[in-house]
């Protein structure tokens, strides 16, 4: 894997620049659509950026596939809940492609509160010649018309429109933080931090409540749910996990509402590593399922595990991301970094895991070999078509060269989401309001 | 794991170093426990002055109060937690926050928190409306055992309120939480006021504008604000 990885190039990047950076243009998802042709971005700001892979060219072998901007929308705008005197944040949570079924492409995305189905597709025809309005639209006076024509379809630029055609509101009281499509393709769920419900796409006003684990008193709440995510075959059963670090594996057909798990993942404790802070940092922040439905894998926040879905006692694969870390617990929790919510993807084979950390670094892991590597986004750090360097943080004794040191960590650099192409080896890492894509060496 | 992580940033300043963990070492572990209560204490309260919190982030803050509160009820030293009485805050606990987070100021220069802003706006906002509803306090609850009766109940109070309030949310929250003149909190804050003002009679001065029922009027307010913005300031960098 690390030669793999080293050789990787940088394809395409930067998509805007630092010095106009504002806090709305910070990335806070990233997700391939099924066949990888698209990538789509949500930030702060409440904006949807697709991504398109050009197509291939041979007399441009170095510029294989790149990524180009395909469309642009607003999804979400700040609002204010007047009853409660709440602002809602126009905040993309997570984006989620619906399989491809037609010429159009369809996307769900979400804020705190408000999940929206979007349509995106393309015009590059226009209809000319109607009989009662001109080629501007305005109508023409009937006394005019002397003759009818049939309207035709000419050519025109293409023109590429995302249109909202469902909004699904009002359904939940916490902040949504997870949005996952059913691989019936009729069905979707969403998951704030006490409930998830359950939705048909072509029903707004209404949804199953299919987990709830608000407690009748809020003083004896313990626990909440940090993402949930459906098994991608099996239309009845979806996972989500908590605040704990537990996993709980839920069956549809056992009851309309899931209060009882069907599979209950927890790694009992090592007294060894027992801190103030085991609890927050076995706190899970996402969960995924292999794309062969066989594995789960989570990440808290100094690990990710890989665990079988017949074994619910331990994981069957630990990687450490930073352990260097573990010293600074303190530090961490008094400026709020250890709160933060890194998320986690597999490769399309589920061979190899991907993982971001602060200073710019993400970690891959290859779980046949057991290798692993720190790559770094940073356009301070490489170029446009350079191949990536491995990077190394020195843990105490002598810094070599080329290392850099616990203590001069960037803690505001962080990457949380990132993506993998789900055939090739392509991935989107979002570094606050840059979006690096990297892909295998050409050759 | 206190003892662990506290390492000086420049490793250029071996005698530093040396000195910073020389320092540390001297540091009992029931102190640290204690400003690990304090500082999630003081989180905990800017929590609550937010309308809506990251529910996640108070959750396991307030889970990590308990668990503190459960092992220093075990080991008895939950009593001598919660100081008696207002004036006499015990200064060693702010000592020990200094030392316990000095890694992260160094690094961080004189910045304060990136979240200080937030805070200090959802507190500003908390005590600007004018009418401080009361809010019914809630019945004690058993999760709070041994200790003097008297402070068991004020911490318990206050901590009933936070727990409470991450559920409801209002204005006078903010009365809520102060109007504990023997809480802990109240100490912490005490302290600290005392720290920078000098000479302070009384542990209400600085929110005495905050009493309920009579909205506070423009220049008090404002001067009031300024000075409880200052003590959060505080509070926070600490």
């Amino acid at each position: 894997m690390e030669e793999d990885i080293d050789t990787r190039k940088i394809n395409n990047s930067f998509l805007r620049d630092h010095s106009y950076a504002t806090e709305a243009d910070i990335i806070s998802t990233v997700e391939f659509n099924h066949t990888g042709e698209l990538l789509a971005t949500g930030d702060k700001g409440g904006r949807v950026v697709i991504f398109q892979r050009e197509q291939e060219s041979k007399n441009q072998v170095h510029r294989r596939g790149e990524y180009n901007v395909y469309s642009t929308f607003q999804s979400h705008e700040p609002e204010f809940d007047y009853l409660k005197s709440l602002e809602i944040e126009e905040k993309i949570n997570k984006i989620r492609w619906l399989p491809q079924q037609n010429a159009a492409y369809f996307l769900l995305s979400t804020n705190d509160k408000t999940v929206k189905l979007w349509k995106v597709s393309e015009r590059d025809k226009r209809p000319e010649g109607y009989n009662l309005k001109d080629e501007e639209g305005r109508l023409r006076d009937p006394a005019t018309i002397t003759t009818l024509r049939v309207p035709v379809l000419r050519p025109m630029d293409l023109m590429v429109e995302a249109t909202p055609r469902r909004v699904f509101a009002n359904a939940h009281t916490y902040h949504i933080n997870s949005i996952s499509v059913n691989s019936d393709y009729e069905t979707y769920m969403s998951a704030d931090d006490l409930r998830i419900n359950l939705w048909n796409f072509e029903i707004t006003n209404q949804s199953f409540n299919i987990v709830d684990i608000k407690p009748a008193n809020m003083e004896e709440l313990t626990e909440v749910i940090t993402a949930a995510e459906f098994h991608p075959h099996h239309c009845n059963t979806f996972v989500y996990s908590s605040s704990k670090g537990t996993i709980r594996l839920c069956d549809m057909r056992a009851s309309a509402l899931c209060d009882r798990h069907t599979k209950f993942f927890e790694e009992p404790e090592d007294p060894s590593n027992r801190s103030f802070f085991s609890e927050i940092i076995s706190s899970i922040s996402d969960v995924k399922f292999s794309h062969s439905g066989r594995y789960i894998m989570t990440r808290d926040y100094l690990t990710v595990k890989v665990w079988d879905l017949n074994m619910e006692n331990r994981p069957i694969e630990t990687y450490q991301v930073h352990d260097y870390l573990r010293s600074k617990l303190c530090s961490l929790y008094e400026n709020d970094c250890i709160f933060d919510k890194f998320e986690c993807v597999w490769n399309g084979s589920d061979s190899v895991i991907m993982t971001g950390s602060y200073n710019n670094f993400f970690r891959m892991f290859d779980r046949n070999t057991k290798r692993d590597v720190t790559l770094e986004a940073s356009r301070e750090n490489s170029k446009p078509r350079a191949i990536l360097k491995p990077r190394k943080v020195c843990v105490g004794g002598k810094r070599r060269k080329d290392e850099i040191s616990v203590d001069s960590l960037d803690f505001s650099k962080k990457i949380l989401h990132t993506a993998w192409h789900p055939s090739e080896n392509i991935i989107a890492v979002a570094a606050t309001n840059n979006l690096y894509i990297f892909q295998d060496k050409v050759n | 794991m206190f003892s662990r992580g506290l390492k000086r940033k420049c490793a250029d300043h071996e005698e530093d170093v040396e000195g910073a963990l020389a320092g540390l070492r001297t540091v009992p572990y029931s102190l640290q426990r204690q400003s690990l209560l304090d500082m999630s204490l003081v989180k905990l309260q800017l929590c609550h002055m937010l309308v809506e919190p990251n529910l996640c982030r108070s959750v396991l803050i307030a889970n990590t109060v308990r668990q503190i509160q459960e092992e220093m009820t075990q080991d008895g030293t939950w009593h001598a937690a919660v100081p008696q009485g207002t004036g006499r805050a015990p200064l060693d606990r702010l000592v020990s926050t200094e030392i316990l987070c000095r890694a992260v100021r160094e690094q961080e220069g004189v910045h304060p928190d990136p979240n200080l802003g937030d805070h200090e706006q959802g507190l500003l906002s908390d005590l600007c409306p004018a009418p401080l509803a009361q809010v019914p306090r809630s019945p004690q609850s058993s999760i709070w055992v041994d200790g003097p009766q008297e402070s068991r109940g004020s911490f318990q109070k206050s901590l009933d309120q936070i727990f409470e309030t991450l559920e409801t949310r209002s204005p006078g929250c903010m009365e809520e939480l102060f109007s504990d003149v023997d809480s802990p909190y109240y100490d912490l804050d005490t302290v600290l006021t005392g720290m920078m003002g000098g000479a302070k009679p009384g542990p209400c001065d600085v929110l005495e504008g905050l009493a309920p029922a009579i909205p506070p009027a423009g220049s008090s307010c404002k001067s009031d604000l300024g000075e409880l913005e200052h003590v959060v300031e505080i509070l926070v960098e600490t």
